[in-house]
């Protein structure tokens, strides 16, 4: 029993950081349709701003959080701009395969020696480890603080979409653009807006990645980006509060998997659920079915 | 004529216009939608688009709101050019629409529905919108009055929570008409307001058309295909065919003309 409450423990820790990768998937695809593959690269990047902030810049583990969360906000505004803006009237199969583009493109650019190279580094510790006992079940400090800040910003996210003037504009553009635009909103901005927001969750979730499994290199968001994006489809894709449950679902079947299975299988598990739900249920758990979705 | 400027019945194109069309042409492929369509819409005036099926009249709309671009014409409001500008820029200056076919946003509620539409005006940021300091929840409380005042005038303001799709047909086109109003426009654009309705809904309709145009100081434009809204509540008509102006004038000379009971009733050969 111990053993199982351990391990849910642990599969909660990846699950809230794959949340906060989907969060930015499931945004994006509500606003645009598009599956930005980029995603997890985007989370790569915040990994690497963390680690420069607190090892090379020596800045205190929440300023890096900041720094990695701005910079990525920039980033995936910036590869909106540029890669996807373009293709907005496009087929969207040609979006995706831009999306596929800039993953890849970030990828070997980063492992490049000049910029990251494609040596792993060992993330910088901005605290001692300290593990806390509750009856047999061990927690640690970087746990707590990977479900504080996690829970935080999509308590944050929750509430700035439901609440805003923004995060309603957003709902609006998600809903349908054209009416949007012809009732003032600029749609324009609202999707810059949800790309930012997105890739700073994305860049929180780099770092706390980093001080969770310490060991970064530039093809790091690779598998953590996809199984997000399982995650998104598993909670229904385009759906905020689905990419929060799919996330922490896929983060405890994956662990519960490695701990009573066998760790060789987790990403065939993984995958299998992807397939799994596309038979089954392709709207996802809290998808509504497809007729009454446009 | 021209001697009582007050009456609306003695405005003419010749007045200065809010809205004026010249030389406006669409052109989709091969297809020419609207072809070379001039008018004006003076001030406080009610002014209604006829015509039949496929005449071009909502692409007439989708012109002036900047949903599509003019492939040739210009379009003034108030002077100023507005084609070429996007969408939410010809709205804030002041020209909102409703459609043709409801076009509501079906999963928000209809509180919801009218604040987007008030969006524009919030001055508060995102940075307060996150720190949701007092600046911005003063922004809210008077986006949200706001809402509710038009949601009142419409009679919507017990639904406020429900979810647009929710809502009978009549007050989808009600929660329509608030929506357009509420970030007080100079000129409202209705596309076939009266469309779907009974003949009791619609006489209320032209009643309300009638009621908040006088409250809100609006000019309106509308399109009709019903020749009794029309002519109940239309100072001055344009008829369009095949994306031409075929006529233009009261609704009873209109009414008389031989080319328009043509192009409704087609062409009597035998």
């Amino acid at each position: 029993m111990t053993y199982f409450l351990q391990q849910l423990i642990n599969g909660l820790q990846l699950g809230f950081v794959y949340a906060l990768i989907a969060l930015g998937y499931t945004m994006v695809y509500g606003i645009v349709r598009l599956i930005n593959f980029a995603h997890g690269d985007v989370f790569m990047i915040g990994a690497y701003l963390g680690f420069f902030a607190m090892a090379n810049w020596h800045l205190p583990f929440p300023v890096a959080i900041v720094v990695a969360m701005v910079g990525c906000a920039a980033l995936g505004i910036f590869i909106e701009r540029i890669a996807y803006k373009p293709l907005r009237n496009a087929p969207r199969i040609s979006a995706l395969i831009t999306a596929m583009g800039v993953s890849l493109f970030i990828e070997n650019f980063t492992n490049l020696n000049f910029m990251f190279g494609p040596a792993p580094r060992a993330y910088p510790r901005p605290f001692a480890i300290r593990t806390f006992d509750l009856g047999g079940v061990s927690i640690s400090n970087i746990q707590i603080i990977v479900f504080t800040v996690s829970i935080l910003l999509m308590v944050a996210l929750s509430l700035f979409v439901s609440r805003t003037k923004i995060g309603r504009a957003m709902r609006a553009v998600s809903l349908d653009k054209d009416t949007a635009r012809l009732m003032g909103v600029n749609v324009d901005t609202m999707i810059s807006v949800t790309f930012g927001i997105g890739s700073a969750l994305a860049g929180a979730g780099g770092v706390l990645y980093g001080i969770a499994y310490p060991q970064i290199q530039p093809l790091m968001g690779i598998m953590p980006g996809l199984k997000a994006f399982v995650a998104a489809v598993l909670g229904g894709i385009g759906i905020i509060p689905g990419a929060m449950l799919g996330a922490v679902i896929m983060g405890v079947v994956e662990t519960f998997t490695s701990a009573y299975v066998s760790s060789t299988l987790r990403d065939a598990v993984a995958f299998g659920i992807l397939i799994l739900v596309l038979l089954v249920r392709p709207t996802g758990l809290l998808g509504k079915s497809l007729s009454e979705k446009v | 004529m021209s001697g009582s400027g007050q009456t609306r019945e003695t405005l003419t194109e010749s007045d200065p216009a809010l809205l004026e069309v010249r030389g406006l042409t669409k052109k989709f492929g091969g297809l020419v939608a609207v072809n070379d369509f001039s008018m004006k819409v003076v001030k406080d005036e009610l002014v209604g688009l006829i015509g039949p099926n496929g005449a071009g009249k909502t692409t007439v709309f989708n012109l002036i709101t900047g949903m599509y671009g003019a492939t040739s014409g210009s379009i003034l409001f108030q002077g100023m050019r507005i084609s070429g500008k996007k969408p939410f820029q010809v709205y804030q200056l002041g020209i909102a629409r409703t459609f043709q076919n409801i076009r509501l946003f079906r999963q928000l509620s209809v509180l919801d529905n009218v604040r987007v539409a008030y969006h524009h005006r919030g001055e508060a940021g995102v940075v307060h919108s996150v720190l949701r300091s007092p600046k911005f929840r003063r922004e809210e409380k008077r986006v949200t009055d706001r809402a509710m005042e038009f949601l009142s005038i419409l009679g919507l303001e017990q639904r406020r929570d429900a979810l647009a799709r929710n809502l009978p047909y009549g007050e989808q086109r009600r929660l329509e008409i608030a929506r357009a109003l509420v970030a007080g426009p100079k000129l409202l654009l209705l596309d076939e307001p009266a469309a779907g309705m009974n003949p009791f809904e619609v006489g209320r309709l032209m009643e309300l058309i009638r009621s908040v145009k006088e409250q809100f100081k609006l000019t309106v434009f509308l399109i009709e295909h019903q020749m009794r809204v029309v002519m109940g509540v239309c100072e001055r008509v344009v008829v369009m065919e095949f994306g031409e102006i075929i006529a233009k004038g009261k609704p009873e000379q209109v009414q008389q003309d031989p080319k328009v009971i043509e192009a409704y009733l087609g062409t009597d050969e035998p």
